[in-house]
């Protein structure tokens, strides 16, 4: 154990540690938050949501984001729900219930505390949404619609069609403009964050470089929030938008906040595969489609008949043969093996045989063309698009894709990193959903985050620690804004041909290759001797980094190829901690699979002797990361094995 | 199936705003129509860079038709030649072996040029700024189904909420008009009993700043409609003509 880490638990019974925390959390009263400042990194459902309600308490927010308006972070593109526990549908639902659901499904590696917590947030989220006008799907009589998602036994996910997240998010943004127009939020958009600012320890403000005047500008606050995002684009391929980075955390990282388990990451099933290398992002198929469509492939590997001409016995529906509880319906880390290990078996179809079949035939033929249209009419629409194939007359093609982050910066119960004053929300924490993420539950997390618990823990820690002000031609807002501009100089210099390659590779050929290392190596099934050698090849990719890069200056402020330089180098930098991780912890745990740890089925075998705890990285300058352990307990739900047999 | 075509592209190159802009022609040949247009910018690209040349610009993120960041026009085409369909979702397939495609940003007063194919378009962050929301502070919301909605009420906001504010309507107007976002928000917000209370402050507030803004007025010409990637009604607009002749916000309304 550590004693570095204090993840601040309060202590008897985890039912009620929320509400006695909160009850005891210091305040500060409205006229005093007036001359308090604070700096939110991100627009996302956990940054605008966070940035809109403490504008709302009276403090004086600035939103920093890399886009040019906040309603296009990429929560825009979750389609499937939101979970809450409100025992809409009377199956038996209870906080109880979605806490227990968000424990296991994560693998018993998340905090209790922080998952009732979110159990018991997650009905006020519905709440508050519905009240901003966000339009849910209702019921003929006008109450609200719920689904069940991901295999839950019970139906407790809201949505508003294949949008959920869109509409979520234009609510958060629609609540952050009216704090724009009352004169509490300022804007900040197309700024890139590269570095955090801190003042004796303390987080107190960040540079950014401004993606149209390309000038450096530190901005300074009380307190500063994270909430950029995930980091799945590391594999260069992913369902998150193209622009999608680490670059805040890591600079974070770097002045001292520690990264949690980077290396449990959720690589989704259902996806369209890549066809060809020019391809920029795959897109995810709502997991829903499981409901009603069956997994295939064709027995006998290099089949390649058209999948009507195969014949029913030649047909192995794998899923439901390898689980027959389960069936199509397995976790998302289940479902991605299985098609993984058959495709590298040589049985899978398509292009490279890189994809499994879901077919809908059955579902049609149950219950009609229409039926099943207004389902999936959009899913299906887009499939189409992007494939050139009709989903109604020929099974859909799919394959795994990486999709969600668990791991995060290290954050405590009141989500403060170990830099005094720094927050971090949303999928840029490493939160609540320990190994492994239930389907619907980050839309949940992230407006939690944001709309309750930030806006009560930002507010305590002010009130305990009060900041002195600090302006923005502070020593430390000028070192930090140096240490930028040399950063920035030093990429140029190899970038501009000094390079001994003669610099002529694009940053995204290396990205690309970054990609292909990390989901061999660190995808869906890792072993101690593939992430060895993953970081041999590393150092290979970043020496070529060095002195291959195409990076000329047009004298144009725009420059979209310097913005994907930086990202990328901080990808590699966290491509490191993440073979790292996967290294060290040498047990199987919800997504991390560790080939050496399998039970004969090939189950996850888990280790919670030895790796019951969340492993931290801290920075060295100059040395090689160092890991401290966070210690789990469990209280209330004793560890089990998960079971889909 | 899949399969190489050779395209010729005109495209807009601008290096920044104060810059003169002109076409500029390139060439690809062997591209696969499994790419999508975005890509094969993206191909160009790297072979622009690898020579030392400026890479041609261009707004996206998402690249799935979702967050409304790409757009600009592809032969005269808002978005390109395909209905309901994003500039980012735009497939090679759609094109000839040969097709030579024209490039050119979103040209409209309110949208200003930054590079090549990129305009600004937070002039319609502003319209919602100035009222499109519903005025509710966080905790203060009552149980969410103390409200009850019927099926096709939240399923026609929906619709209209479904704009992703990529601004192809303004691009397609010869007014340049922004009515169909406007109205797709007010008729979001007002066909919702939430959306009640500021019903009408909100219609005269985003129309009047949609004005300042420096769009135009709508002549019906219904361009908007026919380049709307999510096929908002531009029935909305005559809606949102109604709304800013009601007088008062009166709760009773909703229901109407
Ligand atoms: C395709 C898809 C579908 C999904 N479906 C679901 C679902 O159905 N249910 C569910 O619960 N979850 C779903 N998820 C997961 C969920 O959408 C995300 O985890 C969640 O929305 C993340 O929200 P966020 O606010 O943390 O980050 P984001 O929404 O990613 O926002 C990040 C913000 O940070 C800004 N930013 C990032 N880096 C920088 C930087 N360096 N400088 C300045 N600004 C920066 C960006 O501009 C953006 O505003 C899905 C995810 C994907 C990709
Ligand atoms: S890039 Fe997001 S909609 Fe086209």
């Amino acid at each position: 154990m550590s004693a570095v880490l204090d993840p601040r638990i309060p202590g008897g019974p985890v039912a009620t540690a929320w509400q006695r925390c909160r009850e005891e959390l210091p305040l500060i009263s409205p006229s005093n938050k007036r001359r308090l400042r604070l700096l939110v990194v991100g627009s996302g459902l956990a940054g605008a949501s966070a940035a809109a309600a403490l504008a709302e308490q009276g403090y004086r927010v600035r939103l920093i984001t890399y886009h040019d308006s906040p309603r296009r972070a990429h929560s825009v593109a979750a389609q499937g729900g939101i979970n809450a526990a409100r025992n809409d549908a009377n199956d038996g639902d209870s906080v109880e219930r979605l806490f227990r659901d968000t424990v296991r499904g994560g693998d018993f590696r998340a905090r209790e505390a922080g998952c009732h917590r979110l159990a018991e947030i997650s009905g006020a989220i519905i709440d508050h949404c519905v009240a901003q006008g966000v339009p849910f799907a209702r019921e003929y009589g006008g109450t609200l619609a719920t689904r069940s998602f991901g295999g839950a036994q019970v139906s407790r996910t809201f949505y508003a069609r294949g949008q959920t997240g869109q509409q979520l998010l234009y609510g958060a943004t629609q609540a952050l403009m009216r704090q724009v127009a009352a004169g509490r939020v300022e804007l900040l958009s197309r700024r890139d964050m590269l570095e955090l600012i801190t003042v004796d320890g303390v987080a107190r403000g960040v540079v950014c470089r401004h993606q149209l005047s390309g000038e450096l500008e530190a901005f300074t606050a009380h307190a500063v929030l994270l909430a950029s995002g995930g980091y799945s684009n590391v594999y260069y391929l992913s369902t998150n938008a193209v622009k999608s980075n680490a670059s805040a955390i890591l600079a974070a990282y770097r002045r001292g906040a520690f990264l949690a388990n980077p290396c449990f990451t959720q690589i989704h099933p259902t996806c369209i595969p890549s066809g060809d290398p020019g391809q920029s992002k795959l897109t995810l198929m709502s997991e829903s489609l499981r409901n009603d469509g069956r997994l295939w492939l064709p027995l006998r590997a290099g089949d390649d008949r058209p999948p009507a001409a195969i014949p029913e016995p030649e047909r192995d529906y794998f899923l439901e043969r390898q689980y027959p509880a389960y069936g199509n319906m397995v976790p998302r880390d289940v479902a991605s093996r299985r098609a993984q290990e058959l495709c590298l078996a040589g049985r899978g179809v398509g292009p490279g045989g890189r994809s499994v079949y879901l077919d809908l035939a059955e579902a049609i033929e149950r219950e009609g063309r229409p039926a099943i249209e207004t389902r999936y009419g959009n899913l299906l629409e887009m499939y189409e698009r992007i494939s050139g194939e009709d989903p109604y007359a020929t099974p859909l093609r799919i394959y795994p894709a990486p999709h969600y982050t668990m791991g995060g910066l290290w954050v405590d119960y009141q989500l403060m990193s170990t830099v005094p004053g720094l927050f971090v929300l949303g999928e840029a924490n490493f939160s609540e959903h320990g190994a492994n993420r239930l389907g619907a539950s980050a839309l949940m997390q992230g407006l939690a985050d944001g709309y309750f618990i930030a806006p009560a823990t930002v507010t305590a820690w002010l009130a305990g620690a009060p900041q002195p002000s600090v302006e923005a031609d502070h020593p430390a807002c000028r070192g930090a804004l140096a240490a930028v501009t040399e950063r920035i100089a030093a990429l140029r210099a190899r970038g501009s041909g000094g390079g001994s390659g003669g610099g002529r590779r694009p940053v995204d050929a290396f990205h690309r290759e970054l990609g292909a290392l990390m989901i061999e190596a660190c995808g869906i099934s890792r072993s101690g001797p593939a992430l060895s050698r993953a970081l041999v090849e590393l150092e290979t990719l970043r020496a070529a980094f060095a002195s291959e890069l195409a990076l000329a200056d047009h004298g144009t402020p725009i420059d979209p190829e310097l913005e994907k330089a930086l990202r990328l180098e901080d990808f590699v930098q966290l491509a490191e901690l993440m073979l790292r991780d996967a290294l060290s912890r040498q047990e199987s745990c919800g997504a991390h699979f560790r080939e050496e740890h399998q039970t004969p089925e090939g189950e996850a075998l888990r280790d919670d002797a030895r790796f019951g705890h969340i492993a931290a990285w801290e920075h060295v300058p100059g040395g090689e990361p160092r890991c401290h352990l966070e210690p789990l307990q469990f209280t209330a739900i004793t560890p089990s094995t998960r079971s889909y047999r | 199936m899949s399969r190489s075509i050779a395209l010729t592209l005109r495209l807009w190159r601008q290096a920044c705003p104060e810059a003169p802009g002109g076409f500029e022609t390139h060439r690809l040949e062997a591209v696969s129509t499994d790419l999508s247009l975005l890509e094969a910018l993206d191909q160009l690209n790297e072979r622009l860079i690898a020579v030392g040349q400026r890479p041609v610009g261009f707004e996206h993120d998402c690249r799935e038709g979702i967050c409304g960041a790409c757009g600009f026009l592809v032969n005269g085409q808002a978005h390109g030649p395909r209905a309901a369909t994003t500039v980012c979702q735009l497939y090679l397939r759609e094109f000839e072996d040969g097709a030579t495609l024209t490039l050119e940003p979103f040209r409209a007063r309110a949208f200003a040029p930054l590079q090549d194919l990129a305009v600004e378009r937070t002039a319609l962050d502003r319209i919602l700024e100035a009222g499109g929301y519903c005025s509710v502070n966080t905790g203060s919301a009552p149980e969410a189904n103390a409200l009850l909605v019927g099926r096709e009420q939240a399923a026609r906001a929906f619709d209209a909420a479904s704009c992703i504010g990529c601004g192809a309507c303004v691009a397609s107007c010869r007014n340049a008009s922004a009515s169909l976002f406007t109205a797709a928000k007010l008729a979001h917000l007002g066909q919702l009993p939430q959306g009640q209370p500021e019903r009408s402050r909100r219609a005269q507030a985003m129309v009047q700043r949609m004005a300042a803004e420096g769009f135009g007025d709508c002549s019906s010409h219904l361009e908007c409609e026919a380049a709307c990637p999510k096929q908002i009604s531009a029935d909305w607009i005559s809606w949102m003509q109604r709304e800013l002749r009601r007088q008062g916000d009166n709760p009773a309304a909703a229901r109407s």
